[in-house]
C-alpha cells in the first residue's frame, strides 16, 4: 500500500473517537448491567431491549474506533440515538410517577445526538491522501527492471508522462525551463498550468513545480535509486496538488478521482509495464457477451492515445 | 464469433460476440481448435469467484492456430499451431525472470484490486474474473493472446490436440504439485482429489520417482482412473482416511500430501456442515476440509502441496500442527511456462499420453451442457473438451 505522510487528528476526529469509546462503554453497560442502566435512566428494565441496544452501541463503537472512515458509523450512532429518543419520548408521555430521571436521560441523549450529527457533518470524508487544507499528497514507490539512466531519460522528457499518467492529456515544452501541462478529469473539463523544473540531478532526481500557484498549485518529484542485487531501479514519486478552495477544489477531486493514491498507483504500474515490456496491459476492445467490452466497475479505462512506443 | 459467457450462478451460455482484435503490438490472435472446462471454472459456475460480470467470456485452457500477429511478434506467424499457457506473463519482470510466471507484475491491469484482496497482485489469467485482469477467455472460436512472443508453445507434427491441450493448465499443474513435494526415493505421496489435476499429479509423482501414490476420492470412476495411473485408492466415504493412511504407511504418514481439491471441498458429516454453514453466513469464503485432513495425516517434516484453488479466507486450520511438526506448505497458481518444453518432450517421448483424462468431447455450442455434466459428475464425467 502506498505510504502517506502522517496527519494529526483534527478536533472532529478526536470527537469521533470520544463518541466511539462512549458507545463501547454504553454498549457494555447495557449488555452486562441492563437493570442498573434502566433504573438510572428512569425506565422499567427490559432485558431483551437493552441487550439489543447494547449490541448496536457496541457495533457502532467498534466501527468508529477501527474503521478508516468513521463518518458513516457516526451517522449510524445518530440514527440509534434517534431511536432511543423516540423510546424515551414514549416513556415520558406515559403515566408514571417519577419522571425526573427520565427527563435527565432524555436531555443527555438529545445532547449526544446533537454531538453525533455535528461530528458526522464535519468529519472529513475524503480518502487518505487529502490533507486538512484540501490538498492532495501522494507518495508511491515501485521497482522497475531497468537502469536509472533509462528511466531518468524517459521521465525527463515530460512529453512522455501522459503516455502512462492517465489524468494528463499533454505536457509541452514551451520555453526555456517552461512546460505547459494539460490535465483532464473523467468528464470533459480540463485544468491547465505552466511548470518549471526546480531540481535536476542526472539519473537521480527530477523535481518540478507549477509557476502560478494561484490557479493550480502542483509540485512533484521523482527519485531514481539503483536497486540492490542488480534488480533495476527503485522509483519514488511524490505528487502534490492544491487548489485554493471552493468550486475548483471539487473539480480537482474529480480530476484525480475519489482515490488519488490509487490513480498514481495505477499510473506507476503502467510506467513499469511500459518500461519493462514496451506495452501497457489492457482489455478494452476485447470481446464480451454484453454491450461493454470490459467492466465499468472493476476495469480502469486507458485513453486510446496512450499507444506503446 | 461464438463464445461461452457467464451470466450468473449455474448460468453459462454460448452467444455471439465480436471477434477479438490485436490491441497491443505483442498480441496474437489464435483460432481455437480445442479448449477445455477446468475444475476451477466450476468455482465460477457455482458463483464463488468475486468480481465476475455478466457477459465475461470463460476459459483458460485452449490451443489452436495463429491467424494474426501484432507488429512486435517475430517468432510466430499465421499457421503456427500453438498451446497457450493460462497465466499471462511478460517475460521481463522480476518474477518472470525467476521462473515464477504466474506472478508476473505486468500483466494484470487490475493489479490495484488484487492488491487490496491479497496484499500484492499475481499475473493476469484468461477468463478468471476482473480481479485477475478481466481478460476474455478461450472457450470460444478465437482468442487474443497477449505477449505472444513469450507465452505460447509451438506444437510439432504428429501429436493430436487431445494429447497436447492439457499443457495449457492441468498437466503442468499436476506436475508442479508433485514437484513441490520434493520427492525422494522411497517416498509415498497421498493425493486428495482424483479430478483431472489429481490424475496428472498421480502420474507426475511416478514420473518424478515416487515409490507409492495413494489417491483419495469418493467417485468410483475417478478412483478407477487413478488406479489406471498406478495409484492405490481410498474412498473417504467408506473409511477414516487418517487411520487408513497410517496403516498403509507403516504408522508414519505419507511423506508428502497433495491437496488437489480446493475451496469447494466435500466431506461426510458434521465437518462439512460446519464449513457449509460458515460459507452461507459469509464467515468463511472457502472450505478447507481436504487441507485440514492433509495437514493432520502428513508425516512430520513432510510437505503439503496445494494446487487446489482458494480465493479468500479459511477457518480453523490446524496451524499448530503445521508449526510443531515442521510441515512445509507449497502452493501457487502453476508457473506453466516453466513446464511447457520439458513436458512436451515427455509427451513426445511417449512417457505419458495426457489424452487419457478426456471423458467427453462436445461442440462449443454444447458448453452449458458440458458445465452441468462436469459439475454434477454425470455420466462418469471427468474432463470435458470443447471443439469449436
Amino acid at each position: 500500500m502506498p505510504s502517506n505522510s502522517a496527519q494529526p487528528a483534527t478536533n472532529h476526529e478526536q470527537l469521533a473517537r470520544g463518541l466511539g469509546w462512549f458507545s463501547v462503554g454504553l454498549g457494555v453497560a447495557a449488555i452486562l448491567a441492563p437493570r442498573s442502566l434502566s433504573r438510572t435512566a428512569g425506565l422499567r428494565p427490559h432485558r431483551l431491549l437493552l441487550t439489543a441496544i447494547g449490541l448496536r452501541e457496541l457495533a457502532c463503537g467498534v466501527g468508529i474506533l477501527t474503521q478508516r472512515r468513521p463518518a458513516g458509523w457516526i451517522q449510524a450512532r445518530a440514527s440509534g440515538d434517534l431511536m432511543d429518543l423516540t423510546m424515551l419520548g414514549i416513556a415520558l408521555a406515559s403515566n408514571r410517577p417519577k419522571k425526573a430521571r427520565l427527563v435527565a436521560a432524555t436531555a443527555a441523549v438529545a445532547g449526544v445526538t446533537a454531538l453525533d450529527i455535528y461530528c458526522a457533518k464535519n468529519l472529513r470524508r475524503g480518502p487518505r491522501g487529502r490533507t486538512a487544507s484540501g490538498a492532495i499528497h501522494i507518495e508511491k514507490v515501485v521497482t522497475i527492471n531497468r537502469s536509472p539512466e533509462e528511466l531518468y531519460h524517459f521521465w525527463h522528457s515530460f512529453e512522455n508522462l501522459p503516455r502512462f499518467m492517465d489524468h494528463l492529456i499533454s505536457v509541452r515544452h514551451i520555453g526555456e525551463n517552461r512546460w505547459h501541462w494539460v490535465a483532464q478529469g473523467p468528464a470533459t473539463f480540463r485544468v491547465e498550468w505552466d511548470a518549471e523544473i526546480t531540481d535536476d540531478r542526472l539519473n537521480e532526481r527530477i523535481a518540478w513545480r507549477s509557476l502560478d500557484p494561484s490557479d493550480v498549485d502542483h509540485s512533484g518529484e521523482v527519485r531514481f535509486e539503483r536497486a540492490p542485487g542488480g534488480r533495476g531501479t527503485v522509483v519514488r514519486v511524490r505528487l502534490d496538488y492544491r487548489v485554493p478552495g471552493g468550486l475548483l477544489g471539487a473539480r480537482l477531486a474529480k480530476l484525480l478521482g475519489r482515490a488519488p493514491e490509487q490513480q498514481i498507483d495505477v499510473d506507476l504500474r503502467r510506467f513499469k509495464q511500459f518500461m519493462e515490456t514496451g506495452e501497457i496491459a489492457r482489455t478494452e476492445g476485447q470481446p464480451a457477451g454484453r454491450s461493454r467490452s470490459n467492466s465499468l466497475k472493476f476495469d480502469r479505462p486507458i485513453r486510446n492515445d496512450l499507444a506503446a512506443k | 464469433m461464438k463464445a461461452t459467457c457467464w451470466y450468473g450462478k449455474n448460468d453459462v451460455r454460448v452467444v455471439n460476440v465480436p471477434d477479438p482484435k490485436i490491441l497491443n503490438p505483442r498480441d496474437a490472435i489464435v483460432k481455437i481448435t480445442a479448449t477445455a472446462i477446468c475444475g476451477s471454472d466450476l468455482h465460477i459456475y457455482d458463483g464463488f469467484i468475486p468480481t465476475m460480470e455478466h457477459g465475461d467470456i470463460l476459459g483458460h485452457e485452449f490451443m489452436g492456430e495463429i491467424v494474426e500477429v501484432g507488429s512486435a511478434v517475430k517468432n510466430l506467424q499465421p499457421g503456427d499451431r500453438v498451446v497457450v499457457p493460462f497465466p499471462i506473463s511478460c517475460g521481463a519482470c522480476f518474477f518472470c525472470q525467476k521462473g515464477l510466471f504466474s506472478l508476473c507484475e505486468n500483466s494484470n491491469p487490475n493489479a490495484v484490486l488484487a492488491e487490496q484482496m491479497w496484499g500484492h497482485s499475481p499475473a493476469g489469467i484468461y477468463g478468471y474474473s476482473h480481479l485477475l485482469g478481466g481478460y476474455a477467455g478461450g472457450q470460444a472460436q478465437y482468442a487474443r493472446v497477449p505477449f505472444a512472443d513469450v507465452n505460447p508453445i509451438k506444437i510439432p507434427e504428429g501429436l493430436s490436440d487431445d494429447q497436447v491441450l492439457f499443457l495449457s493448465d492441468i498437466f503442468p499443474t499436476g506436475y508442479m504439485a508433485a514437484e513441490n513435494c520434493s520427492i525422494e526415493s522411497g517416498d509415498t505421496i497421498a493425493i486428495w482429489g482424483c479430478g483431472p489435476v489429481g490424475q496428472f499429479a498421480i502420474r507426475s509423482a511416478y514420473l518424478l520417482g515416487a515409490e507409492r501414490v495413494i489417491a483419495i476420492d469418493r467417485y468410483p470412476e475417478r478412483l478407477e482412473m487413478a488406479r489406471k495411473g498406478g495409484a492405490e485408492t481410498l474412498n473417504y466415504e467408506n473409511l477414516d482416511i487418517h487411520d487408513a493412511l497410517e496403516e498403509l504407511t507403516g504408522g508414519r504418514g505419507p511423506d508428502a500430501c497433495i491437496e488437489a481439491v480446493g475451496m469447494e471441498a466435500h466431506a461426510p458429516g458434521v465437518k462439512f456442515a460446519y464449513d457449509r454453514v460458515k460459507q452461507a453466513m459469509m464467515l468463511e469464503t472457502d472450505r478447507p476440509l481436504a487441507l485440514r485432513q492433509a495437514i493432520m495425516c502428513c508425516r512430520n517434516g513432510g510437505t503439503i502441496s496445494v494446487p487446489g484453488v482458494y480465493g479468500g479466507w479459511i477457518d480453523k486450520v490446524p496451524f499448530g500442527a503445521v508449526m510443531n511438526r515442521s510441515l512445509t506448505i507449497k502452493t501457487g497458481q502453476t508457473h506453466v511456462q516453466r513446464y511447457l518444453r520439458p513436458l512436451l518432450e515427455r509427451i513426445q517421448k511417449r512417457e505419458i499420453d495426457p489424452s487419457f483424462v478426456v471423458t467427453h468431447t462436445l461442440r462449443l455450442e454444447d458448453a452449458p451442457r458440458g458445465y452441468e455434466m462436469f459439475k454434477k459428475k454425470e455420466d462418469d464425467c471427468i474432463k470435458v473438451v470443447l471443439k469449436p
